[in-house]
């Protein structure tokens, strides 16, 4: 009959009107800034530097100032000076670190390249964007105070990722401890046993000293999974 | 015959009439009826104004509660005062009038409407003794005053020297002068069974209870339900509101006869269309709805001016409600709906009100077969026509792709 | 009172007057628009209400719209295409004519004898003029109907276009 759409159509719309008040599907907006979405864990923002712990930030930074990063960051928003001395890392191992680290996040284009080529471990992608500030040069020149997070801020942006490196650098940081006892105890014995001198030579050769070469091992060995899955 | 109960003249009742006759006190005596005019004449326009200010929020939260997300409420609690800042945003606004246009009707034109617009206020009562002006033939001066619009989109259109927006002007104006003829025709069934023009006088026409319950408005009989649809849909269109808002559509010729207007006139156009649309709701309360009447004998403790709102806001927002669920018509299809459908409705539904008024003296068993005839000679032709009109359009069938 | 009819006549004279002089066509049947405004606000003075408000409603609203359309639709030059004598036999011929009717009507106003009303004329109601219009001129009414139904079927016949003989095919 004629106007039966008609009213099944107001029908409809009143059923969203009065369904707006109680029901969620019918009231899809999310009121920012009082609600904040859930970020996907996937999403990127700014690179930020890993601590491992927060009591001492620029103690613990797992980077090493190797500046791979900022050779390969595309559009060279990286400035890395190293440090004149070494301080022991989380291995116990003596490493330089960064005495200035700076990213200017105005040139930044949040590739990730940084993050890729990164052997340590120690730069990751950030999630805030809610970082403008009114003036557009000195504030978005981030220092390596600002960048610096500790890994349980990394575990809460980054679960899955924060989960599988700090388990692959555990289970690292295990084999080359276990080298460095089958090293020394081949050094042990290796007095006792002078016939065995020929055996116990190349012994230190294939022994990897922990530092840069294990990380470098474990990552030839186990292939980083790419941050975007 | 209204059942006059001591309620009706409580203090909340005669409040509005307490005010009025304080401040006329206040001059001399052959200047009292100035005052008192004067008075109403600001009422009015305060509390009509306030309506559009919040009828627009109101419209706004609406479509967007419709759409699955809130309206405006940022700018104060709840956006309550998003109005004003839309008014002020208005009037700080250039205003721009071409070069070439003719200054003297750019500027007239929305002048005109709004003056017209405002005219229509002055006859509706909102209450038992709330009119500004009791007119004899308050109905007739209602639809006059309506009669600027025309005048008014004419000489925006015109006066704009853009072939545009005369182009658009004469659509509108088209779609005005198709739906004058069933918004008058659907009235006079009306002024037939009150007997009279003036509007108190159909009010009070429409008093009194059956069984204290069941109250005797028009539009509970079947010629004054017809009546009324055929006035909201021609309401609806004499005041450019959705789905009949062809002219002032953002995508029908840039803005219409509007294209030239910034700032303050925009801003008083449409002003003038709310209250266009807010009369017209008025005019059909008091004319189908029983006006301040209350619904039921009891309920007449609540001052008759409460009611009088309750019943606006109620169909205000039918209107928005209307707005949020119909797509636009275009202009033949308009013009098609006003002179195929609506007219031969309002004509017969004319007749259908001729046999009401006159068997109204059949009682007992003949009362159902009043009923029943009057039902049959309005319903009838509107399936009838509805069925002859849509025959060579059948509902869509949707063929898909085999996935 | 007769101050606020003085007031209404130059309204209605005024724009009368200044209508007939402007070059601008639209802007002459804006100011005849006044005109019928004015002339419903006589009526209002003499008491007349069902009358103004049907002049508004007729003259304001109907009839103007039909003077403006003509307008459009017939001129082709935009506005400034308006009357002026062209020569100066046809400014002759036109003050002869108005000359004549002018002289014609004052002669006819005159004339005639207008008593002054003994007592206020009773207020007309509705009711009223509803039963004099269907009772003693109701033959007017048929009439006036007549010629509107006769002017509307030559509108419509007037309007509607050539059509195509339809097809065979049935639906």
């Amino acid at each position: 009959m004629l106007g039966s759409g008609l009213i099944k159509g107001l029908a409809v719309t009143a059923k969203n009107l009065a369904g707006s008040f109680h029901d969620p599907a019918r009231f899809v907006t999310t009121e920012y800034p009082e609600v904040k979405t859930r970020l996907p864990e996937n999403y990127r923002n700014f690179p930020f530097l890993v601590s491992e712990n927060a009591d001492d930030p620029m103690g613990t930074l797992r980077c090493v100032a190797c500046q791979i990063c900022e050779k390969e960051c595309p559009p060279q928003c990286i400035y890395i000076e190293k440090s004149k001395d070494k301080k022991p890392d989380a291995a116990g191992k003596m490493q330089l670190y960064p005495a200035v680290f700076d990213i200017d996040i105005s040139v930044c284009m949040s590739c990730q390249i940084c993050v890729e080529v990164c052997p340590f471990d120690a730069i990751k992608m950030d999630q805030v964007f809610e970082i403008a500030t009114p003036d557009r040069f000195q504030p978005l020149l981030l220092d390596r105070h600002q960048l610096a997070k500790p890994n349980g801020y990394f575990h809460e942006i980054h679960p899955t990722e924060a989960a599988e490196v700090d388990a692959r650098l555990a289970a690292e940081r295990k084999a080359a401890e276990e080298k460095a006892r089958a090293a020394a105890a081949a050094k042990a014995a290796a007095p006792s046993a002078p016939a065995t001198g020929t055996a116990a030579a190349p012994k230190p050769a294939p022994a990897p000293t922990p530092g840069p070469a294990a990380p470098g091992g474990g990552s030839a060995g186990t292939p980083k999974p790419p941050p975007a899955t | 015959m209204i059942a006059v109960s001591p309620a009706a003249d409580s203090i909340l009742e005669r409040l509005p009439v307490i005010l009025r006759d304080g401040f006329a006190g206040l001059f001399p005596q052959p200047l009292r009826w100035l005052a008192g005019s004067l008075l109403a004449i600001v009422a009015i326009l305060a509390v009509f104004g306030l309506l559009f200010a919040f009828l627009t929020l109101a419209e706004r939260k609406v479509l967007g509660r419709v759409q699955n997300r809130p309206g405006p409420n940022r700018t104060g609690p709840a956006g309550l005062f998003q109005p004003f800042a839309d008014g002020i945003k208005m009037l700080t606004k250039e205003d721009i009038v071409p070069f070439v246009a003719d200054r003297v009707l750019h500027f007239l034109a929305p002048v005109v409407l709004v003056a017209f617009s405002l005219l229509a206020f002055a006859v509706i009562p909102y209450g038992r003794r709330l009119v500004a002006v009791d007119l004899d033939s308050a109905v007739l001066f209602f639809f006059a005053a309506g009669a600027g619009n025309e005048l008014a989109v004419f000489m925006a259109g015109w006066s704009s020297h853009n072939k545009y927006s005369l182009l658009a002007a004469m659509r509108a104006l088209a779609q005005l002068i198709s739906y004058e003829l069933p918004l008058l025709l659907s009235v006079v069934p009306v002024v037939m069974l009150a007997g009279t023009l003036s509007a108190t006088g159909i009010v009070a026409a429409q008093g009194g209870w059956t069984a204290g319950l069941v109250p005797h408005w028009f539009v509970l009989t079947p010629c004054g339900l017809a009546g009324f649809a055929i006035f909201i849909i021609a309401a609806l269109a004499e005041s450019n509101r959705s789905p009949f808002d062809l002219p002032e559509a953002e995508s029908e010729l840039i803005a219409g006869h509007l294209t030239e207007y910034s700032g303050f006139k925009y801003a008083l156009f449409f002003m003038a269309e709310y209250f266009g649309m807010t009369a017209l709701c008025g005019m059909g309360v008091t004319l189908f709805l029983g006006g301040w009447q209350a619904p039921c004998a009891f309920l007449q403790f609540i001052p008759s001016w409460v009611w009088f709102a309750v019943k606006l806001l109620a169909l205000l927002l039918g209107c928005i409600w209307v707005r949020a669920t119909f797509p636009r018509l275009r202009i033949d299809q308009l013009t098609r709906l006003a002179w195929k459908f609506l007219v031969p409705l309002a004509l017969l539904n004319l007749l259908a009100a001729a046999l009401w008024h006159l068997t109204a003296g059949w009682s007992g068993a003949l009362q159902p077969v009043r009923w029943a005839l009057a039902l049959a000679l309005v319903a009838g032709p509107f399936v009838l026509l509805g069925r002859r009109l849509s025959a060579g359009l059948a509902p869509r069938t949707y063929r898909y792709a085999s996935s | 009172m007769s101050f606020l009819l003085v007031i209404i006549a130059l309204v209605i004279l005024a724009s009368a007057a200044v209508a007939m002089s402007l070059r601008n066509l639209i802007h002459s049947a804006l100011l005849l628009v006044a005109n019928w405004l004015g002339v419903a606000a006589f009526y209002l003075w003499a008491g007349a209400e069902f009358v103004a408000f049907a002049q508004v409603l007729i003259y304001v609203g109907a009839v103007s719209m039909i003077v403006l359309f003509a307008m459009l639709l017939t001129r082709r030059a935009r506005a400034d295409a308006a009357g002026g004598a062209d020569s100066g036999g046809r400014t002759v011929a036109a003050l002869l004519a108005s000359g004549a009717v002018a002289g014609t009507l004052a002669f006819a106003a005159l004339q005639t004898h207008l008593p002054a009303a003994a007592s206020p004329a009773p207020p007309a109601t509705v009711r009223d003029l509803g039963a004099s219009l269907m009772g003693p001129h109701a033959a007017a009414l048929v009439i006036v109907g007549m010629i509107l139904t006769v002017a509307l079927l030559g509108a419509v016949i007037l309007a509607a276009t050539e059509r195509n003989p339809p097809e065979d095919d049935a639906p």
